[in-house]
């Protein structure tokens, strides 16, 4: 028994939306003995923090703000759930990264909007763009907000609890037929950024679209991410995150691991399970069967990882 | 008075342009294509100069329609309209630049 009443006449407004909170929550992240750890979304990862010491970081993504389509009418509100959920934490993560698609249409109200809620968290957040925030004409919305210090696009590093953090942009200078798109000038920067560093710092990249190859057909790649990944081959410890496909998956390869996070706004479908990556609109009463929780155990040196996926009703 | 005429001329004009090329079908000269399931529907499309293609995204994203150097829509919000009138011969590679696997064809003779 899930304790929750499922009547024939299906899931309130009020279920849905603590679904949607659920599904779009945030990854906290750990650093134990200098390497990432991903301790789970946040309500799973509540026990682990209070007994977990050292650095923990939170990354949520794909916020959508101005998105209010059947599929998840009031996204603004479900990112308000999930900030609230942040501010619930019994510690408080070091900071927080976006993915990016802070927003729906790059509407200065919709970054408005974002910025009083996720401010709330009262966290550092260090963002990267998604397609959806470079939408207006001379895309100085993002710029202007979240682009101070950066180079090129918007694209940055910066060192926490031992870690090397690198936020990079892939949603720009798109080509017809291609995927996502990091370019020469800021390769070249990230080859730079990383020389000289000690290989046994470990490597945090983030950045919207998956810079490995989840399904082309649906873009889900970066054209040249293979070229970024080349850069940091020799690193002990590389962990890449990313958003845009909301919805959790995780690869290992050598000393890199990638992971998805969801969206705080909306699921798409699995690669090739429906005929496009839009928002997948499902009934109320389905909803609780589609989402759920995965928590991910990720040790260094362990080739495969734990992957503990709850749906909240079976 | 004055806009009267204008308007009159205007129409005259735009006559005398499409008359030698309107010996097929009448509604060939407005076509629609439409953007459903993140693709551009029909993917190609064959025409004659002087055609007016309207796009209508009909997805809960956005899309944009852009053809390098030829035309560039604004981004298009579910149940937003593009419309160009191709008036050279040619083929139009275009796609759209947020979603860049998305790709059409206009075919122009």
């Amino acid at each position: 028994m899930s304790g929750h009443d499922h009547g024939d006449d299906g899931v309130n407004r009020r279920k849905v939306l603590e679904c949607m909170t659920w599904a779009g929550t945030g990854v906290l992240w750990t650093i134990t003995g200098g390497v990432p750890r991903s301790l789970g979304i946040i309500d799973s990862a509540k026990a682990a923090t209070a007994a977990t010491p050292g650095m923990t970081f939170l990354q949520i993504s794909d916020s959508h703000v101005g998105f209010d389509k059947p599929a998840n009418p009031n996204a603004l509100g479900t990112l308000e759930e999930a900030v609230n959920k942040i501010n619930a934490m019994p510690v408080k993560p070091s900071f927080m990264i976006h993915t990016g698609d802070i927003t729906h249409l790059s509407k200065a109200s919709e970054f408005d909007n974002a910025d009083r809620i996720i401010s709330q968290s009262k966290l550092d957040v260090h963002y990267v763009p998604g397609e959806h925030d470079f939408l207006d004409e001379e895309v100085k919305f993002y710029r202007e907000r979240y682009g101070r210090g950066t180079k090129g696009a918007g694209w940055y590093s910066f060192d926490a609890g031992g870690v090397h953090f690198v936020g990079l942009v892939n949603v720009v200078d798109l080509k017809g037929g291609g995927l996502g798109n990091l370019g020469a000038e800021q390769l070249a920067w990230l080859e730079d950024d990383l020389r000289g560093k000690s290989k046994s710092t470990p490597v945090v990249l983030f950045a919207h679209i998956p810079l490995w190859t989840v399904y082309p057909q649906w873009g889900w790649g970066t054209e040249d991410g293979g070229r970024a990944l080349e850069y940091v081959k020799g690193f002990g410890s590389v962990t890449v995150l990313n958003g845009h496909i909301h919805q959790v998956m995780q690869k290992v390869e050598g000393n890199v691991t990638f992971h998805t996070a969801r969206s705080t706004a909306f699921p798409q479908p699995a690669p090739g399970a429906a005929a496009s990556p839009g928002p997948m609109k499902v009934e109320d009463a389905k909803l609780r069967s589609m989402l759920g929780v995965a928590s991910i155990n990720f040790k260094q040196n362990e080739q495969r990882l734990a992957i503990i996926d709850t749906p909240l009703q079976g | 008075m004055k806009r009267l005429n204008r308007r009159d001329f205007g129409v005259a004009v735009a006559a005398a342009i499409l008359l030698p090329v309107t010996t097929a079908r009448a509604d060939d000269t407005n076509l629609e294509i439409h953007i459903d399931n993140f693709t551009f529907q029909p993917a190609e499309l064959s025409i004659k100069v002087g055609t007016t293609v309207t796009w209508t995204n009909r997805d809960d994203i956005p899309h944009t329609v852009v053809s390098a150097g030829k035309f560039r829509s604004k981004t298009l919000d579910t149940d937003d309209k593009f419309t160009f009138t191709f008036t050279n011969a040619g083929d139009y590679k275009y796609f759209c630049s947020l979603h860049p696997h998305m790709t059409g064809m206009i075919k122009v003779e």
